[in-house]
């Protein structure tokens, strides 16, 4: 299972409280977390990577083992403690303001 | 005896304000969607406890949430805005064209008929309708087929902030964008016309005469009059005795007729309101007082409204949909302001009192008159 760190905000729109654990194809990618991440919580849509481009919103960020894959291309594969649950994929809302 | 709920947005969450009829007492419930933007919030007219809030982040974007049971429980509905067809460009600051791109919705307009019917006005200006509850939205495109590429964006962002339904005619509705101006529809929002003629916005066009590009800050109506409008315009108090053909100024006396919002009285069509402002560049209130005016002829001559208001060192706006009615006997008005407080009138503006004091800067009241 694959673990995932939601912020806060989305941690409340999804009503969990936790890290969430989903089930992810191999090999394990951005693209294939978030789209299972949307499937199992729908209202997660939109939030984390627009909809009509899938690209990552612009105050978004991806971070794997303490790394930044923010600008990894999505079909790049993740480290293999983020791929076999040793550590989550995170997704941070970026530093914005002043 | 009736009671009175204001849906309040702030720039971090909602707060819903009840008290009974006397509105001596409130409580203050929330923030609901801590955090969260709350540009607007408003219940349907036809099912009070059906109520609509828009919610949004830079980071994570625009939501839109529906309680069926007047705010103590949420549900996230749709959240797809997307422009119909190809989304075309609109008039950007340099003078360019600039493609038209979806921001969030400032206003939700529930129908007056059907619970489950709802406008939304977004930024880039567009107007949405839903007929399933929120569910999905699909854009009335024809608005912005009225010369939109001439549309562009004020210092708020070319933001559709204003929605009016008419109560007499179901296929008449207006609406108002920053920077574009006022629009009428009288086909169900299937085409629009401007409706700026008497509108002169000088310094700020280069044609003060323009047909489109008035920055319109906020337009309302009496139902029992739907062809007379009030207009606060970036600058000027305005009206119209024939839905939007006319228009002609009725700042009178104010100290500034700068402002946001414009609002009627619940029983007296010719009762208006609104907040003068000092001027564009300095968003705070003349001399470091608070003062509501109202006019009790329809515009020109205006009363200044101080009782409860503080007089000296208030530094706070009032924004366009920060100013609502409620329809009890005595009229009662609210407004929010930048600095956190939610002021209400029980008896039309005569008395003021502070309901609560450190909200989040308000974007938004609404009130509603329950049973």
């Amino acid at each position: 299972m694959i673990r995932v760190a939601l912020p806060a905000h989305l941690r409340t729109l999804a009503r969990v409280t936790d890290d969430v654990q989903l089930e992810v194809t191999s090999p394990v990618t951005q693209r294939g977390i978030l789209d299972a991440l949307e499937a199992t919580y729908p209202v997660l849509r939109g939030t984390i990577r627009d909809q009509a481009t899938s690209r990552r919103r612009p105050l978004v960020r991806f971070f794997c083992c303490g790394e930044d894959f923010s600008h990894e291309a999505p079909d790049t594969p993740l480290p293999d403690a983020v791929a076999n649950g040793l550590e989550p994929f995170f997704i941070v809302g970026a530093m914005a303001g002043g | 005896m009736s009671r009175v709920r204001l849906l309040v947005g702030t720039r971090k969450g909602a707060f819903v304000l009840t008290s009974d009829g006397t509105r001596d007492d409130w409580h203050v419930s929330g923030p609901h969607f801590a955090g969260w933007e709350i540009y607007h919030a408003k219940g349907s007219p036809v099912d009070p406890n059906r109520i609509y809030v828009s919610q949004s982040t830079g980071w994570f974007g625009q939501l839109i949430q529906r309680s069926n049971d007047g705010g103590l429980t949420w549900e996230a509905v749709g959240k797809d805005f997307n422009y119909d067809g190809t989304p075309g460009t609109h008039q950007w600051y340099d003078g360019t064209q600039h493609p038209w791109e979806f921001k969030r919705v400032w206003h939700l307009e529930p129908s007056l008929t059907d619970p489950d019917t709802v406008y939304a006005g977004v930024e880039d200006a567009a107007l949405f309708r839903t007929t399933d509850g929120g569910q999905t939205w699909e854009e009335l495109p024809g608005l912005r087929n009225t010369k939109g590429h001439l549309w562009a964006p004020g210092a708020g962002g070319m933001c559709l902030h204003t929605i009016l339904l008419d109560p007499s005619n179901s296929d008449r509705m207006f609406v108002a964008i920053s920077a574009a101006g006022a629009f009428r529809s009288d086909d169900q929002g299937k085409s629009w016309k401007p409706i700026t003629k008497g509108l002169k916005s000088i310094y700020e066009l280069p044609d003060p005469t323009a047909e489109v590009g008035h920055c319109v800050h906020r337009i309302a109506m009496h139902p029992s009059r739907p062809d007379v409008l009030y207009m606060q315009k970036h600058w000027d108090v305005m009206r119209s005795d024939n839905a939007g053909d006319l228009w002609n100024e009725v700042s009178g006396d104010l100290p500034s007729d700068f402002g946001f919002p414009i609002d009627v009285h619940a029983h007296e069509p010719e009762t208006i309101y609104v907040v003068p402002i000092k001027s564009d560049s300095e968003h705070f209130p003349p001399d470091g007082k608070l003062r509501v005016y109202r006019s009790k002829t329809g515009g020109h001559e205006w009363e200044a409204l101080t009782k409860g208001l503080p007089q000296e060192n208030c530094y706070v706006n009032v924004l366009r949909d920060a100013m609502a009615v409620d329809s009890l006997d005595s009229c009662g008005i609210y407004f929010g302001t930048t600095g956190g407080q939610v002021y209400a009138s029980a008896d039309a503006g005569d008395n003021w009192k502070v309901i609560v004091r450190d909200l989040p800067a308000v974007l938004s009241v609404e009130a509603q008159t329950l049973p």
